[in-house]
């Protein structure tokens, strides 16, 4: 492809990716885009870990009901079909390896899929994690979207995580507007690039790049 | 067997100073109001208050933490765009801060009401929240040794109870009522209604009446939107 990828395209190839019929909880940020994408046809049941399988797009105007929340706390609909639970049976279908695709946004993830996105790990920060270690920890998949470059140009798929720890060896796949990396036992291969090249990536980065399987 | 007060202040009346107050709700949805601005009420002090977050905007558990009658906060999620009151109560040095990851939370105050005494639990595993427990490798995964979360009292908000205090919630604002009701030695519920027994579906129940203690019945406000 000639160009990076827009944030709506790299959405769009995210719920791409997921297949069929699975469940999949979108977290807070960019991943909550991706629902804009998926189709139909998937027929992906949506989960949000305030204690719901099956929630629909947010709630507008009359549709919006207080007690009908999702985990940003902002007010969603249920689909036909839906499902509440109470929050230690919604967290143990999680950490129970129920849920087939997470999907997180990130400040780094190291090439052995450590994850950082819950804490600066500035001194003067109060601190707040929410449910973003029972995330990182239960789902089958663990998908993060994030940029691949920090503003000041350093890259955050990174051999070792700076940022205090959110989950260790837990992200499976990395997207990106420059490339898709897969997270394998082998070590991180780049699956498709995105106006750039392995190369190039490769000069930019400090962790070896894998070319893609045929 | 519950019995049933004919106010939020009776209902709250006899709460200790120095108590554990699980209070249920994930961010409004849930949130007992009422039996916490009766809580506010009735003076109790030096609280430690079990909750997802550490209070909203200018209601609720954000006006306990004001007033500074809690001393410590156990919670998942403090930090939040109107967390203003437990801000400049934490920069001030004045609220002691748990901070457990959500599903620990939740699986805390559930092994509490199921007399579990500790659970090893991935998550956490590894991270700033785990250091000084007890890590355990099982089947090559790690593991952290987590506690019970015992409540002197539970506050929570419930849609209809029966005359035998069963229990039905609402959507998403079932969160973390349930197991809330169980982990406390006395769990105190709001409700919206309250039907005569046996009018309410066996296999529908949420809660069930060996769970509660106190209900009492709060006409929701019409702003809150339907209540069925």
């Amino acid at each position: 492809m000639s160009e990076k990828l827009s944030r709506e395209d790299l959405a769009r190839l995210v719920a791409q990716d997921i297949q069929p019929g699975s469940f999949v909880n979108l977290g807070i940020g960019q991943p909550t885009s991706v629902s804009n994408y998926l189709t139909a046809e998937q027929d992906i049941t949506l989960h949000t870990e305030n204690g719901m399988l099956g929630m629909g797009p947010e709630a507008h105007g009359d549709e919006i009901d207080q007690d009908l929340i999702n985990a940003g706390k902002v007010p969603v609909t249920e689909v036909p079909g839906a499902s509440y639970f109470h929050h230690a049976d919604s967290f143990a279908m999680m950490r129970g390896g129920h849920l087939d695709v997470c999907v997180l946004g990130a400040f780094q993830v190291s090439a052995t899929g450590d994850l950082a996105n819950w804490h600066t790990g500035a001194p003067d920060a109060i601190p707040a994690v929410g449910g973003a270690m029972d995330l990182a920890t239960g789902a089958k998949d663990v998908y993060v979207m994030m940029s691949l470059f920090a503003k000041d140009g350093t890259p955050k798929l990174v051999p070792e995580c700076s940022y205090p720890l959110t989950g260790v060896g837990c992200v499976t796949r990395v997207y990106t507007n420059d490339a898709v990396f897969l997270l394998t036992p082998e070590g991180v291969r780049v699956r498709e690039t995105f106006g750039t090249t392995l190369e190039e990536l490769q000069s930019k980065m400090d962790i070896k790049l894998l070319p893609p399987t045929e | 067997m519950a019995k049933f007060a004919a106010t939020a202040q009776d209902a709250v009346a006899g709460i200790q100073d120095g108590a554990t107050v699980l209070i249920g709700g994930f961010g409004n949805a849930g949130q007992p109001m009422e039996l916490i601005d009766a809580l506010m009420d009735c003076g109790a002090t030096d609280l430690t208050v079990v909750n997802n977050n550490a209070g909203q905007a200018d209601a609720g558990l954000a006006l306990l933490i004001k007033e500074r009658r809690v001393k410590k906060i156990i919670c998942s999620f403090p930090r939040q765009s109107d967390s203003w009151h437990f801000d400049t109560a934490y920069r001030a040095g004045e609220i002691e801060l748990e901070l457990v990851p959500q599903g620990n939370l939740a699986e805390r105050i559930r092994a509490a009401g199921a007399g579990i005494g500790g659970f090893f639990t991935p998550t956490g595993y590894g991270t700033m929240l785990a250091e000084g427990k007890e890590t355990r490798m099982i089947d090559g995964k790690g593991y952290v040794l987590e506690s019970p979360i015992y409540g002197d009292v539970a506050l929570i908000k419930a849609l209809t109870s029966d005359k035998k205090g069963n229990l039905v919630y609402r959507k998403t604002a079932r969160n973390f009522g349930p197991i809330m009701a169980a982990a406390a030695k006395k769990s105190i519920v709001q409700v919206s209604g309250i039907v005569e027994t046996g009018q309410l579906d066996p296999e529908v129940i949420v809660t069930p009446g060996i769970y509660v203690d106190t209900v009492v019945e709060i006409a929701p406000q019409a702003a809150e939107g339907e209540a069925h």
